[in-house]
């Protein structure tokens, strides 16, 4: 499942040379001085003259049908332009599509935009406005009257998997199960990925242990919230800026939403403040559009922080169950993961994406993995950063740690006996080429933090993980100016600052020209051809693979005006030092001509020089990392505090090493704020109770330890300069890692998310009534 | 559309004769750290803003023969940066800089921690447990009440239209007494408190407890007096049976609630630890005043 790569994909062999700007941190980030002088624009910093502010009305309930919707009162307030509501958009039948690292489906992306038939969660869009003012506009949101028939709702997975759970759609019948089930239920989907005999597998197992994990839903947590600003002319364009990780996809949804043409639409996509997955999908843009079409004014909309966290995507909470069995020599027979997935409101979850990775860094024979994709009354969720796999790591890991304790086998050494290593055969499919698993293991192994000394009440926890690295379209262009400078024009959302950084390292690395005269452009939708979202870490690698077509493609271009410019054949002529030189002496004693020179000259000899890449990125290489934390418990109150943190991960190749740390760190970080404390809250009507950074809790700097890092390089041979997405790997182990550690420590294994205080300290009471007054 | 009216009186007498104008629907603005965030989240809608920043009587800190006043808008970060007041009263100073971040001291007041009346209030319980006043003035003059006698609810206040916290008075303590404060927070820091203590605690010549306050926060509706817990200390020697019983007293009075923020079995654990945690600060405090 999830994106299938292309047979006619782009792949370029790894070549091992000797770098010059690869590999070494540039002196600045370019994007660094804007970003911190405020004068870098997000979409919400965006304004056209004449501009409305849009405002959306959300459902209080998390279930109810739609009876009637009065808007009048609301249009006769005065600067109220324009008032939108399910009528306005056009319905939309059964149509998939990848956004992203999840596929949607336009039938429910149009109703999880703006409701239609039922309200399906708390904070589900049931209207719209466009006003001179915010005040107005809130205002005006009061004055809609939305008759509700409230319907019994179900946010818990488990619960919504019962037979008498409340149906969010009556229709529904599960797919991917033989027979076909005759009644409709809330599991829209069932997934499978298998190798081997699961039975035979537990059957040679000399231990088998089955345990079950919870984990609470989480946001992507990003600190600029969603904001759009459109207009739609008369001529019938829409232009639309906003806060995406992916424009092309936007500009796609919206065509296909609002039944335009794809050429009618442009979409400019603002410098992200974070994305993690979560900007993958519409929201506001439509709304937007449809506003500005009915008021024939520019109308921009920013949702507030409470709109975030009610009504745009967290991941899945989960049920999961894990069975690991093993011979008392420590080899894995088999391993089985049921994976029960909150998608919210419509179907479709990150299964046919974290499936895959259940149990891929172990070298086992005979896996079963069962994933079902559950409706609840919750936000739809969408991708967050290697979606679903933390919580998989989460049961694997600390299970792996249960059964090393149990056999009395050292908790690397267990993993370094079944690590997946080049030849593997995974449970979804290929063989695994090169990796770097064992490297980081090994590197783990001879790490000082392992021997770090503990006291009272701590502990050292262990974990693993793995993520692949998404390729698929990507597009850039090359030019190379007048003055010798070279602009390239990418396609892929920066998402962090990091990818520009690196594309312009790799373009100057292959063009021969300093970091400092290459500048990397972001593409609006009109200057390039399609691009696939940056999302699947792919940023770098496929980004980076474009750069280099383009970028080589410059050079034969370059190289023709040389050719033209001497006088003798293409093949005469080569490419060094940012020189075209002749290819041997017996072409002629020619000065080599700089990059600078051909470029003042190539609008006489045949025409500016740009260099294009239009590929579908194949072979991206699987990310392997090993984390390694120390906690101390406080056994009076269940607080868990962090005291180091490891982070060993193979990149291939770090293009911009500090900034693969950075990476490292941010992803971890989530992790850490999974893992503590951070959770979806609902209430007893199924409204969101934490809908603000006050009380769901993502770690403050002063939560989190000082953390090493430890970049491990094996190139992905499919790449030319070896490089493996960083991104999403190091998010995975954090939760597993922290739950062994405070098993070390205080002798508990936290099998429900979050590990908050209160949690833990129930543990801790529950595991020792007697001590625990001590 | 109605507007919002700004204003930024500079005497008491204008402030009050403003807000009383304004009757149900003005506000008092100091620091603005919780008007601001309740204004922005739709939860307060005022017609009236009343500045009270740049009335002098609300921006002094002075040093009085009975004791110390600092006015009701002075910053956190102007008693961090008082060095007398930081050394005469460490346990306020424990509630007060746990407030936020530095910038959000570098805005918060007392006075807003105490009116806007959160059960969470970091201020509030070692000011209680100091035995602090509220000086208060309003359309009907001027009278002094006890800090905990100001919230009667979240969000409730027993002050009238049109009244302003105008200053606090803490009283100078007997000598060999130490206060301190503690909460307990999920994160460490930037949170609110599922639970918070105070306790000031005096220590004869003879190192026993003469008299000691103990009050609690984020326990109930409003900040607590736990009477059975300061009788636990009184007498003793703040030794481990005494500290056992506080911590038993301390759990004892908690009336929570269960919320988002923590379960009624977890604060009422919690309490007691902290009480017991505050109560060795407070103590080691008292020791050192006589050293
Ligand atoms: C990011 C952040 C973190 C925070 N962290 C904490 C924390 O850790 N602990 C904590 O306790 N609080 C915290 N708060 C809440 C807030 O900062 C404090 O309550 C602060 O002390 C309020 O003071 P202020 O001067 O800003 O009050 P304002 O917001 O100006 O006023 C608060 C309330 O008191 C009223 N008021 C103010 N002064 C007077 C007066 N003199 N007379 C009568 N009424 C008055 C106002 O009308 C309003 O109702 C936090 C707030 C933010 C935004």
């Amino acid at each position: 499942m999830g994106m299938k790569p292309s047979p006619f994909g782009t792949q370029i062999p790894y070549e091992e040379k000797e770098l010059k700007v690869v590999g070494s941190n540039p002196e600045a980030r370019p994007d660094a001085v804007d970003k911190v002088t405020g004068k870098a624009r997000y979409a919400a910093d965006i304004n056209l003259p004449g501009q409305l502010t849009g405002k959306v009305l959300r459902s209080p309930h998390a279930h109810a049908r739609i009876k009637s919707i009065d808007a009048s009162e609301a249009e006769k307030l005065k600067g109220v332009k324009a008032v939108i509501c399910r009528d306005d958009l056009p319905d939309m039948p059964v149509m998939h599509a990848a956004a992203g690292e999840i596929m949607v489906n336009f039938r429910d992306v149009t109703r999880t935009i703006m409701a239609r038939e039922k309200a399906l969660f708390d904070g589900h869009p049931v209207a719209a406005v466009a006003a001179t003012s915010e005040s107005i506009a809130k205002a005006a949101l009061k004055l809609i009257k939305v008759e509700y028939e409230v319907l019994p709702h179900v946010i818990d997975v488990v619960d919504a998997m019962k037979p008498d759970a409340p149906l969010l759609h009556e229709d529904q019948i599960t797919k991917g199960v033989e027979p076909t089930p005759e009644k409709p239920s809330n599991i829209a989907a069932q997934m499978v990925s298998k190798l081997g005999d699961i039975e035979e597998g537990f059957e040679q197992a000399d231990l088998v242990v089955e345990r079950e994990f919870n984990t609470k839903a989480a946001h992507q947590g990003y600190i600029e919230p969603h904001a759009s600003l459109a207009i739609y002319t008369e001529g019938g364009n829409a232009e639309v800026w906003t806060s995406t990780q992916g424009h092309f996809l936007i500009r796609a949804q919206i065509a296909e939403i609002l039944e335009m043409d794809i050429s009618r639409v442009k979409v400019t996509p603002a410098e992200l403040g974070g994305g993690f997955g979560g900007k993958n999908m519409i929201y506001l843009e439509p709304l937007a559009i449809v506003l500005s079409k009915k008021s024939g004014r520019p109308v921009k909309m920013v949702m507030t922080r409470d709109e975030v966290f009610r009504a745009s995507g967290p991941t899945s909470g989960t049920n999961i169950i894990i069975k690991i069995g093993i011979t008392k020599g420590g080899k894995i027979t088999a391993a089985q993961a049921i994976l029960n997935y909150q998608s919210g409101c419509f179907p479709g979850s990150s299964l046919p994406l974290c499936t895959p990775t259940a149990f891929t860094r172990y070298d086992i024979a005979n896996v079963l993995v069962i994933g079902n994709d559950v409706t609840c009354n919750r936000p739809k969720v969408t991708a967050y950063r290697s979606p679903g796999a933390p919580m998989i790591a989460f049961g694997v890991e600390t299970v792996m740690d249960e059964i090393a304790e149990e056999l009395n086998i050292d908790r690397l050494e267990i993993r370094l006996m079944n690590a997946a290593k080049e030849g593997t055969q995974t449970h979804f499919g290929p063989k695994l080429g090169p990796i770097g698993f064992i490297e980081t293991l090994e590197a783990a192994k001879a790490h000082n933090h392992m021997k770090e000394k503990l006291g009272p009440n701590q502990g050292r926890g262990i974990a693993t993980g793995f993520w692949n690295t998404l390729g698929m379209e990507t597009s850039a262009t090359l030019n190379v100016n007048q003055d010798g400078t070279a602009s390239l024009i990418y396609g892929t959302v920066d998402v962090a600052g990091g990818m520009r950084t690196a594309y312009s390292q790799i373009v100057a690395e292959e063009l021969g020209i300093p970091f400092k005269k290459v500048r990397a452009i972001q593409s609006d939708t009109s200057s390039l051809g399609f691009n696939f979202t940056t999302a699947g870490s792919r940023g770098t690698a496929a980004g980076g693979m474009a750069a280099v077509k383009a970028s080589r493609d410059a050079i034969t271009r370059m190289c023709e005006v040389a050719a033209r410019i001497w006088e003798v054949e293409l093949d005469q002529v080569v490419w060094e030092d940012g020189h075209a030189r002749p290819a041997s002496s017996n072409v002629g004693e020619f000065e080599p001509l700089s990059l600078a020179e051909i470029a003042m000259k190539a609008g006489f000899y045949g025409g500016t020089i740009a260099g294009h890449a239009e590929i579908n990125v194949t072979g991206g290489g699987p990310g392997f990392g090993t984390h390694l934390v120390d906690v101390e418990v406080d056994r009076e109150t269940g607080a868990v505090k962090l005291l180091r943190y490891t982070i060993i991960q193979d990149a291939g190749k770090a293009v911009f090493p500090e900034y693969v740390k950075a990476q490292f760190h941010g992803a971890a970080v989530q992790g850490i704020g999974l893992a503590l404390n951070e959770e979806y809250i609902y209430d007893e009507n199924g409204v969101m109770a934490n809908p603000g950074f006050l009380d769901y809790r993502m770690p403050v700097a002063s939560d989190i330890p000082v953390i090493d890092t430890q970049i491990v390089e094996v190139p992905n041979p499919n790449h030319p300069y070896g490089i493996r997405g960083v991104g999403e790997v190091p998010i995975i182990p954090p939760l597993a890692a922290i739950s062994n550690a405070i098993y070390d420590a205080v002798g508990i294994r936290m099998r429900d998310h979050p590990m908050s205080p209160p949690k833990v300290l129930a543990a801790l009471d529950e595991a020792a009534p007697a001590t625990a007054a001590e | 559309m109605t507007e919002m009216k700004y204003e930024v009186p500079t005497s008491l007498d204008d402030a009050v004769a403003l807000l009383a104008d304004g009757k149900g629907n003005a506000k008092v603005l100091a620091g603005g750290t919780d008007v601001l965030v309740q204004m922005h989240m739709d939860l307060i809608e005022p017609d009236l803003i009343v500045d009270i920043k740049n009335i002098s009587e609300l921006r002094q800190i002075t040093k009085e023969k009975d004791g110390y006043r600092f006015g009701a808008a002075v910053s956190g970060v102007e008693l961090m940066d008082h060095e007398d007041f930081c050394q005469t009263w460490p346990g306020i100073m424990d509630g007060v800089s746990l407030i936020g971040s530095l910038q959000v001291k570098g805005r918060a007041s007392v006075g807003g921690n105490v009116c806007n009346a959160s059960p969470a209030a970091d201020s509030v319980p070692a000011m209680i447990a100091a035995g602090a006043t509220a000086t208060i003035v309003g359309p009907k003059g001027k009278r002094d009440i006890p800090v905990e006698e100001i919230a009667t609810g979240p969000g409730q206040t027993s002050l009238e239209d049109g009244e302003i916290v105008v200053s606090f008075f803490l009283p100078n303590s007997a000598p060999g007494t130490g206060g301190a404060y503690q909460r307990f927070t999920p994160r460490t820091e930037m949170d609110i408190a599922v639970v918070g203590v105070g306790i000031s605690l005096t220590l004869g010549d003879d190192g026993v407890c003469s008299s000691a306050k103990v009050a609690l926060g984020a326990v109930a509706a409003t900040a607590l007096i736990a009477e059975a817990a300061a009788a636990a200390l009184v007498g003793t020697k703040v030794d481990k049976a005494a500290l056992d019983n506080l911590a038993a007293a301390a759990s004892a009075a908690c009336k929570p609630i269960d919320d988002k923020r923590g379960t009624k079995e977890y604060r009422i654990k919690v309490a007691g630890v902290l009480a017991r945690r505050v109560a060795l600060i407070a103590l080691e405090r008292a020791l050192g005043g006589k050293e």
